[in-house]
């Protein structure tokens, strides 16, 4: 479809992507924006309470930030082999893909663990949805809610980074379909960045 | 790429073609009948709570044997009301007019008017469907759980919806409520990503942005909006869930009693739920009226013969009405406690809306001047359409502004206001559409006499109730009140409340002529001409009714924008947009 005669006078004319790529690409930056909004939303919310409140617990005394860094950085890091994954997908290596596809599901699943480490250490320390040892109530519950919501977001994008391991082994995976997981993929890590950097050193 | 495939198989069975099937059109209409299946419940709620407001504390046994809990013995109980009031408004607000509009015309208009197969991801268009389905169901079982259906009003207010011993409907109502929203969201922003991706990559060859219909343009920038706004409540339902099941505090604040029990919560605030909500639900009110503005835009050069008024400028408008109505949300919580340099932003963001409202408003005004008017069925509803929206921008403007708002805040005129806007726009444009698109759902004419007694029923029954309103809230009636009558000063409009309600029964009642013109039409209605109307956009050069991929081989090229009507130089007084410029010259 897209042969270059269609293009009249702008690729907006009619009868090609305007913006040259595949639906399902163009979908998914779509899906982004909408998602990034419901992230948006937590963290205005977040914001919004924590302004409001009168005292917020000091992150320092409660969390390792080294540790947190250590998962800030196995989650950059996934970004980056997931990006080498799109690269060799793009040039018709598969088998290369792949192998990076295998280390960006790896990096997920370490990020995950350490994440279930934090928030059971947290837990035993006496956090709950409704109170901390910490003071601020609200702490506990903004902590929960937003670490989980993104947690999940990292388990299902491993789930899709998995799927599309699983279709390229068969032969089923186009390099669109890697680069549109590829995208999500950088999507949850870049919400990390938000969160990491509003939560924990702000 | 498989475009030629796609245009000829059929599916081969019963279920895969008119039950899970993936065709824009089939899921289209499948939309427009759920839609007008949850009206006829969304009404029949707000029937029984008319009938409080015109016989207050009637008993009514047998009401009493259907609602054994909320009408025990026949009289109504007062949480049984709050109950009524507050499916009526979600029911209608989301499950008919999104689902009619968007759902149903969206999806069935798309694909036709741009000259595509079929949406970009059919099996997500289905999904979407069998996501409103359930999240229909669950809305409508509530009622029969215990303490009954939610009852803190359609914008879920806490403490009422975040304290589970607030009201006999903030129990398991209330969850399941939180929970059918929550589909709904899901199923809106499948069809929404679906939409905005179809409306960019699927236009057929020649079929430019600005050559678009305005309906399309307006289902695009409708989709973008619930896009953009969507989110944010999605993010406030979750934590509103956390609020009911988990003991958090997000928008409970300490000091809080019911039933002479402190809570325990501290730390939150209920304006933070007002802040999330309205900054989707002043957004959803555009995304609501915008497709009814598209369509009676698009449908006015059909019955004027002449090409439509400020294509270029309504579409600039609408883009201006989308931006504005992202950052007016505050509008709507004058009396929340808001500094009055807030409300004064918000006031001059939500006055500002009235200049592009009122060009596309003078814009249909015009296109009808000095045209050839014809008044077949669908026209009548387009002109009852430009006709609210001109009264219901009316009211608008004192309640976007902050010193009248105060006043009139929570009385009866935001009920007319919101229902002529929202509720009479939106129905008018819906019943226009549907008499007007029938020929190419169902290649059958809907009867024409029929449809113009139910114009003659519907619009003054419908303006008798909502102009009244107005008056009732000038006059201080609180809106949700169920027992005006126990307050002296309002004893007076009791015969205005009975008027009300009368026209209420009376256009309740109305609808079912169309509804059984609708059904009746299917099977018996007259046979369609391929073009009926004589119209020019793209969804009529398909045969009627448009068969599965819509186009035989080829897809339809486009040369022209969709309104050449009486072109000079051009044979007959509808040049349709596949008509080549060697043919009829090209005028836009």
């Amino acid at each position: 479809m897209h042969t270059t005669a269609a293009i009249t006078k702008t690729s907006w004319e009619g009868g090609v992507s305007p913006f040259g790529t595949g639906w399902s690409k163009l979908m998914m930056w779509l899906f982004i924006v909408t998602d990034g909004l419901v992230f948006a939303g937590f963290l205005a919310i977040y914001g919004f309470l924590r302004l409001a409140g009168p005292s917020w617990p000091d992150r320092a005394k409660m969390f390792h930030l080294d540790f947190i860094a250590l998962m800030t950085f196995t989650l950059i890091t996934s970004s980056a082999t997931m990006a080498t994954a799109v690269g060799a997908a793009r040039k018709g290596q598969g088998k290369l893909a792949r192998r990076f596809l295998a280390l960006t599901i790896l990096g997920g699943l370490g990020f995950l663990g350490m994440q279930a480490y934090e928030w059971s250490s947290l837990i035993r320390a006496g956090a709950t949805l409704s109170s901390n040892p910490w003071g601020a109530p609200l702490f506990g519950a903004c902590f929960f809610v937003i670490t989980g919501f993104h947690g999940s977001h990292v388990l299902s994008g491993v789930i899709v980074l998995a799927a599309t391991w699983v279709r390229s082994g068969m032969g089923l995976s186009r390099p669109e379909g890697v680069e549109v997981a590829g995208l999500y993929w950088h999507f949850v890590d870049l919400v990390w960045v938000f969160i990491f950097t509003l939560f924990y050193l702000v | 790429m498989g475009e030629m495939s796609r245009a000829v198989h059929e599916p081969p069975t019963f279920l895969r073609r008119y039950v899970f099937s993936t065709d824009h059109k089939v899921i289209g209409i499948q939309y427009l009948i759920t839609a007008m299946f949850m009206a006829i419940a969304g009404g029949g709620l707000v029937a029984l709570m008319r009938m409080q407001l015109a016989w207050p504390g009637t008993k009514w046994a047998w009401l009493g044997r259907i609602f054994p809990d909320g009408m025990e013995s026949g009289v109504m109980k007062p949480e049984f009301y709050l109950s009524l009031m507050t499916m009526h408004g979600t029911i209608m607000v989301f499950f008919v007019v999104s689902l009619g509009l968007l759902g149903g015309f969206g999806n069935f208009l798309i694909p036709l008017q741009i000259g595509a197969r079929d949406m970009a991801f059919p099996v997500l268009n289905m999904l979407s469907y069998w996501t409103i389905v359930p999240a229909c169901l669950v809305m409508l079982g509530s009622f029969w759980v215990e303490g009954g259906a939610a009852a803190a009003g359609w914008t879920a207010y806490p403490p009422l919806s975040a304290v589970r011993t607030a009201l006999p409907g903030s129990q398991w109502g209330q969850t399941l409520w939180i929970l059918g929203m929550a589909l709904f969201i899901a199923s809106f922003t499948m069809g929404g990503l679906n939409y905005v991706t179809t409306i960019f990559d699927q236009r057929t060859k020649g079929m430019s942005m600005m050559r678009m219909p305005l309906t399309i343009w307006t289902m695009f920038i409708a989709s973008a909006i619930g896009l953009l706004a969507f989110p944010p409540l999605l993010a406030a339902a979750v934590l509103l869930l956390f609020d009911r099941h988990g003991g958090t505090s997000f928008f409970l604040p300490s000091g809080l009693y019911f039933g002479n029990q402190l809570l325990p919560n501290s730390g939150g605030t209920p304006l933070l739920w007002q802040h999330l909500f309205w900054f989707l639900g002043h957004p959803e009110v555009y995304v609501l009226i915008l497709p009814a503005l598209g369509i009676t835009l698009d449908l006015l050069p059909v019955f004027t013969r002449k090409p439509l008024f400020g294509y270029r400028l309504t579409v600039y408008c609408l883009y201006a009405i989308a931006a504005l109505s992202m950052i007016v949300w505050g509008h709507h919580m004058y009396v929340s406690g808001m500094s009055p340099y807030v409300g004064e932003f918000f006031a001059i963001g939500t006055l500002a809306i009235t200049v592009p409202s009122t060009i596309i408003g003078v814009n249909m005004i015009a296109s009808l001047w000095g045209g050839t008017l014809r008044f077949p069925t669908p026209m009548l509803f387009v002109i009852g359409a430009i006709v609210f929206f001109g009264t219901g921008g009316f009211g608008g403007i004192f309640l976007g502004n902050a010193t009248s708002d105060i006043q009139l805040h929570d009385t009866y005129f935001v009920v007319g206001h919101f229902h002529l806007m929202i509720g009479g726009v939106t129905l008018m444009a819906m019943f226009a559409g549907v008499y007007y698109w029938f020929p190419k759902m169902f290649g059958r004419m809907m009867s024409e006499r029929l449809g113009k007694v139910h114009f003659w029923l519907t619009f003054p029954a419908f303006y008798a109730i909502f102009l009244a309103m107005h008056y009732q809230g000038l006059a201080g009636m609180p809106r949700r009140y169920y027992a005006f009558d126990k307050y002296e000063y309002l004893q007076w409009l009791q015969g205005s409340h009975l008027h009300v309600s009368l026209a209420a029964f009376l256009l309740f009642g109305a609808q079912f002529l169309f509804l059984y013109n609708f059904f009746r039409s299917v099977f018996r209605g007259r046979k369609a001409a391929d073009n009926p109307w004589n119209a020019a956009t793209l969804e009529w050069s398909s045969p009627t009714p448009a068969p599965h991929g819509n186009w035989g081989e080829h897809l339809p090229e486009v040369h022209r924008w969709p309104y050449d009507y009486s072109v000079p130089g051009a044979t007959g007084d509808c040049t349709p947009q596949t008509t080549p410029a060697s043919v009829a010259p090209v005028t836009f």
